[in-house]
């Protein structure tokens, strides 16, 4: 990662936080289906980088999202969690032989296919953490099942729109 | 030794792993708590700011209503000013402390607000500077909204009815029966009403109005009607009461806060007495 991308990066990073902050934060879909846009910086980090910074950099996010979520400690267990599982689940979804090493594992060098299956059960395992944290003996399963699917399909959306409309394309999708 | 070293090396991205969920999780843990001392959250001055901001905007749309709202309550006040200031028949002699005020009212502006959560809170922008303390109610002119939570200086952070850990004395309106209000999680325009007896008779349409036992609310302040009763499949003794809130929480804007002066008092004789208070 060169200082050019880093800057790119930490300017993404801060944009996806204040869309977070100040528009989804307010926002769910029939009350159900919750948008969390801010995994995109946690989700296109490079694959070259090492576990431990990958999931202290997931902690942080989380933890500044919940200052203004009011949700103290819940993102943060929850990305974290997603930022400790990334790096096995981008050596399953890779095809076998390795020919096919990315530098960024984003939309345009996986192509559709491949960043839905890797980006929708991460984010689907993230929702389970939240929302069984935020139910937390107050029982429904249900509910938490409910919202983790729906909220996990809307924020892959929200990931791959926010792709194909900002950022530079490589392969022509 | 050095065995272990190694392998704890191997390991060290699984122990960071484990150390920073601890960490989340003890945060969450403290955060709840209610008497838990809360560092992070939105009462801290830069994040009040950010939400201030934010709720300047969004609130500058909703101006109209809130508006209208403040004049039918002005217009209500008067009514009841004019009653108080009619010409006395008879002379007034302050002789009872029942008629010397318990109660201090504060206003405040919501600037946050959450309601799709287990655990709702509210951002007000009133803080210590301004007279506000932890354990304070919290209302508007529809109803009950909830208790202070934490103070900082120029903000403070409040349970909202919408949160499962908050319970709320209050009693049936028509017929004087003691009851709590908890919210269960699910609509945000819906609470269960607990702890009525099965003999109790009720009916939909029924008013619960706070108790003033808890000496958070003065006695009869709104919190809903009642939209269902059914008895309680778990536990046969009681009622299974489910109440409309008149609290609108997805359009709050203005609230007032509500302070019992004589708490302190309460709270030593209470604990003099060895009763908990479950306020």
């Amino acid at each position: 990662m060169n200082i050019r991308s880093l800057i790119s990066y930490a300017f993404l990073v801060l944009l996806l936080g204040l869309v977070q902050i100040f528009f989804l934060k307010n926002l769910a879909l029939f009350g159900l289906a919750f948008g969390f846009l801010y995994l995109l910086g946690i989700l296109i980090l490079p694959t070259s980088i090492q576990a431990i910074p990958l999931m202290i950099i997931a902690f942080f996010m989380g933890l500044s999202i919940d200052v203004f979520y009011e949700t103290i400690g819940m993102h943060a267990a929850a990305s974290t969690l997603l930022a400790f599982l990334r790096p096995f689940w981008l050596k399953v979804t890779s095809p076998s032989g390795g020919y096919d090493e990315v530098a960024e594992p984003n939309l345009s060098e996986l192509g559709i296919g491949r960043f839905i299956s890797y980006s929708f059960l991460l984010i689907f395992i993230f929702s389970m953490a939240f929302f069984i944290v935020d139910q937390w003996g107050t029982g429904g399963f249900f509910g938490v099942i409910n919202k983790s699917i729906l909220s996990s399909i809307f924020t892959t959306l929200l990931v791959i729109l926010v792709q194909l409309l900002f950022f530079k394309r490589k392969r022509g999708i | 030794m050095l065995r272990i070293l190694q392998f704890l090396y191997r390991i060290r991205a699984f122990i960071l792993f484990v150390l920073l969920e601890v960490l989340a999780i003890g945060l969450i843990v403290s955060n709840n708590s209610p008497q838990g001392a809360a560092f992070f959250n939105s009462s801290n001055r830069l994040v009040g700011n950010i939400l201030k901001k934010q709720a300047d905007i969004v609130q500058f749309f909703s101006l109209a209503d809130a508006n209208e709202a403040l004049t039918e309550e002005n217009a209500q006040i008067m009514r009841q000013l004019i009653a108080i200031q009619s010409k006395p028949d008879s002379m007034p002699i302050a002789l009872d402390s029942v008629l010397s005020t318990t109660y201090e009212f504060r206003g405040a502006r919501v600037i946050a607000n959450s309601l799709r959560f287990s655990q709702n809170y509210l951002t007000l922008n009133k803080g210590s500077k301004h007279g506000v303390k932890p354990g304070m109610g919290v209302f508007n002119s529809e109803g009950v909204v909830g208790r202070v939570k934490s103070v900082s200086e120029n903000y403070s952070v409040a349970f909202s009815l919408l949160n499962t850990g908050l319970m709320i004395s209050s009693k049936i309106k028509s017929s004087e029966v003691l009851s709590s209000v908890q919210w269960d999680g699910s609509n945000s325009s819906e609470a269960k009403l607990l702890y009525v007896p099965r003999h109790v008779t009720t009916q939909a349409g029924d008013s619960v109005i706070t108790s003033g036992f808890n000496a958070v609310f003065p006695e009869g302040i709104l919190i809903g009607v009642i939209s269902k009763v059914e008895p309680d499949k778990k536990d046969p003794n009681y009622l299974d009461l489910t109440v409309k809130l008149s609290t609108d929480f997805s359009k709050l804007t203005y609230v007032y806060l509500v302070e019992n002066t004589k708490f302190n008092e309460l709270d030593s004789l209470y604990s003099k007495s060895e009763m908990t208070n479950e306020y």
